[in-house]
């Protein structure tokens, strides 16, 4: 929209920033020592799952405490297709995304039913069916083990995914694709009114927009972004584990898109960094490590309570998507 | 009049919360271009049976026709589709979105329906709703930070940019000033030239003055329906609103 000072919005600053942003992710790949370029890779393809968390709650107002479950339907997804099947990446990753936009879709339709407290319950109690399945195939899941990828399988075309770097541009190729689709969604009329859902539902009904398809649009796509996440760890990474259904894995994605910022869209990856930091320089010294992510949580509620992005769009930055 | 299908109709029109009967076996029909009132003491089912009318809440009992068709069975997000537009009693904006933004969701529902959505038909679809109603000037402001009788406005331009066939205002004058009230007379009779409108009101002289027709409810049920001075002149009217009743004395 160009019209003068009618929005808040100058979708040229906005699109600059985020090449601009990917862009210094490419450069810090020649920058970083070889530990904290790990770190990053790793970040990157989290603050994805963080994203697809985003769209559901930050824009949509829904509030999930079963991600967990989108992720790991692209976690298997991808996983079992390619070790038991014998499918190679790019089919592995569609497998793993299809999986979890069928499932977003199913769980979308049961869950959506309620609201509130009751939704959270709701996909919490069905994130806890997912990872009890995972735990009682065993045989084929490997349990609470898990089970890795051989690196011979993890190769896509000349791309050796392995390779610490093509897995730091393969991480930032899908962080680049997510932060697309995540603008092109909320930017579009139909993202309006996911954002009108979250303001005020009664309101968009009586308007005359379908209320629950909408909501049901945004699971399906939140659990495809959050499955493409999963799917993408189990094939840069090459582990999968039932440890990423536990209801630990449905929190930390509500935590990061706090921290950075709910409805931003750079937020999910601000948060997810500077979490995953603080997890990893706090453990070095102390056991007590959540002592500190909790520290941190009552400084950034205490001085950021919209998490950091939403507080910088706030005070300075209007036009910040 | 008669040979004219009515714009909206209802018959046998029922609805209980549990042993209350809100509203009751109600036949209420409504011509094209009407600007009709719906008068009643608190508590007698206005709202509750415009609430059955826009479908926000399913009847327990009858049949709601609209322009002919049978939309009993129809949600209320397509009853809007087919025309029907509701403004809110209780203010019911999107407070922290811009008011151009709030007006825009409701061009943008309007402009679906109707095959295309393009940004400068959307722009000047929400500028001519806030034009209408006063608040072009204000378009870019926060919605929640607007004075209550703007944010009434506001309501009201959601509503008419959906470009309803039928508006019903839900005591859209509740808080507002004289002032704010004699600009909203205005509108209702500007909206009323290519719109049917159905208001719930309170205040009488706003009334008289902008009906044709007057409902009055009572109790769930239609009490009286007649022009201003008939209704006016209603013993049993001016039992229910001065609450005693002169053959009890």
């Amino acid at each position: 929209m160009s019209g003068p000072a009618v929005r808040n919005d100058r979708p040229m600053a906005a699109a600059l920033l985020h090449v601009a942003v990917v862009l210094v992710f490419v450069a810090l790949q020649y920058v970083l020592p070889d530990y904290h370029r790990a770190v990053f890779s790793r970040v990157l393809v989290l603050a994805v799952f963080a994203m697809g968390y985003n769209l559901a709650f930050g824009y949509t107002g829904l509030l999930s405490l079963g991600h967990a479950m989108f992720f790991c339907a692209g976690l298997y997804g991808a996983g079992m297709t390619m070790s038991m099947l014998g499918w190679n990446v790019a089919a592995g990753l569609v497998a793993g995304i299809v999986c979890g936009a069928a499932l977003a879709l199913v769980i979308g339709l049961l869950a959506l039913r309620t609201t509130g407290v009751a939704f959270m319950i709701v996909t919490l109690m069905f994130a806890q069916v997912l990872y009890l399945v995972i735990l009682y195939f065993n045989e084929y899941t490997g349990g609470d083990q898990g089970f890795s990828l051989r690196p011979a399988a993890r190769q896509l075309g000349p791309f050796d995914l392995t390779d610490p770097t093509t897995r730091y541009f393969a991480a930032l190729a899908l962080f680049a694709a997510a932060l697309a689709v995540t603008l092109a969604i909320v930017r579009s009329p139909r993202g309006r009114v996911l954002v009108a859902i979250r303001e005020n539902e009664d309101r968009v009904r009586m308007l005359g927009y379908n209320v629950f398809a909408a909501k049901l649009a945004a699971v399906v796509l939140s659990g495809a972004l959050c499955a493409a996440a999963g799917a993408t760890y189990a094939i840069l990474f090459g582990y999968v584990g039932a440890t990423f259904a536990t209801i630990q894995y449905s929190i930390l994605p509500l935590l990061w898109v706090l921290l950075g910022g709910a409805a931003t869209a750079l937020g999910p990856l601000v948060g997810t960094l500077f979490m995953y930091y603080v997890v990893d320089i706090t453990s070095n010294y102390t056991t007590a490590y959540l002592l500190f992510v909790g520290v941190a949580l009552i400084l950034l509620v205490l001085y950021f309570p919209k998490g950091v992005l939403g507080t910088v769009r706030e005070r300075w930055l209007p036009w910040l998507p | 009049m008669a040979a004219v299908t009515p714009l909206l109709e209802t018959r046998g029109l029922s609805r209980s919360f549990g042993g209350l009967k809100a509203v009751d076996r109600v036949d209420f029909t409504l011509q094209p271009g009407e600007i009709r009132a719906i008068i009643g003491p608190n508590g007698a089912g206005k709202t509750t049976f415009v609430s059955l009318v826009c479908g926000r809440f399913p009847p327990s009992a009858g049949k709601v026709i609209f322009d002919g068709e049978d939309i009993t069975a129809l949600p209320a997000h397509r009853r809007v589709r087919k025309g029907i537009a509701y403004t809110f009693q209780i203010t019911s904006i999107f407070s922290r979105l811009t008011v151009f933004d709030n007006v825009a969701l409701s061009v943008q529902r309007a402009l679906l329906s109707g095959g295309g959505l393009a940004t400068a038909s959307l722009k000047r679809g929400a500028i001519e709703a806030l034009e209408r109603t006063g608040l072009a000037d204000r378009a870019h402001e926060t919605a929640g930070n607007l004075a209550y009788g703007h944010q009434r406005l506001l309501e009201v331009a959601m509503g008419l940019a959906l470009r309803p066939r039928l508006l019903i205002f839900d005591e859209p004058t509740q808080g507002l000033s004289d002032g704010e009230i004699e600009g909203f007379v205005t509108l209702v009779r500007q909206i009323a030239q290519d719109a049917t409108v159905l208001l719930i009101e309170h205040n009488m002289p706003l009334v008289m003055a902008l009906a044709q027709t007057i409902t009055v409810f009572e109790r769930g049920s239609i009490l009286a329906e007649g022009t201003p001075s008939e209704i006016r002149d209603d013993r049993a009217v001016q039992d229910a609103y001065l609450g005693a009743s002169a053959d009890d004395d």
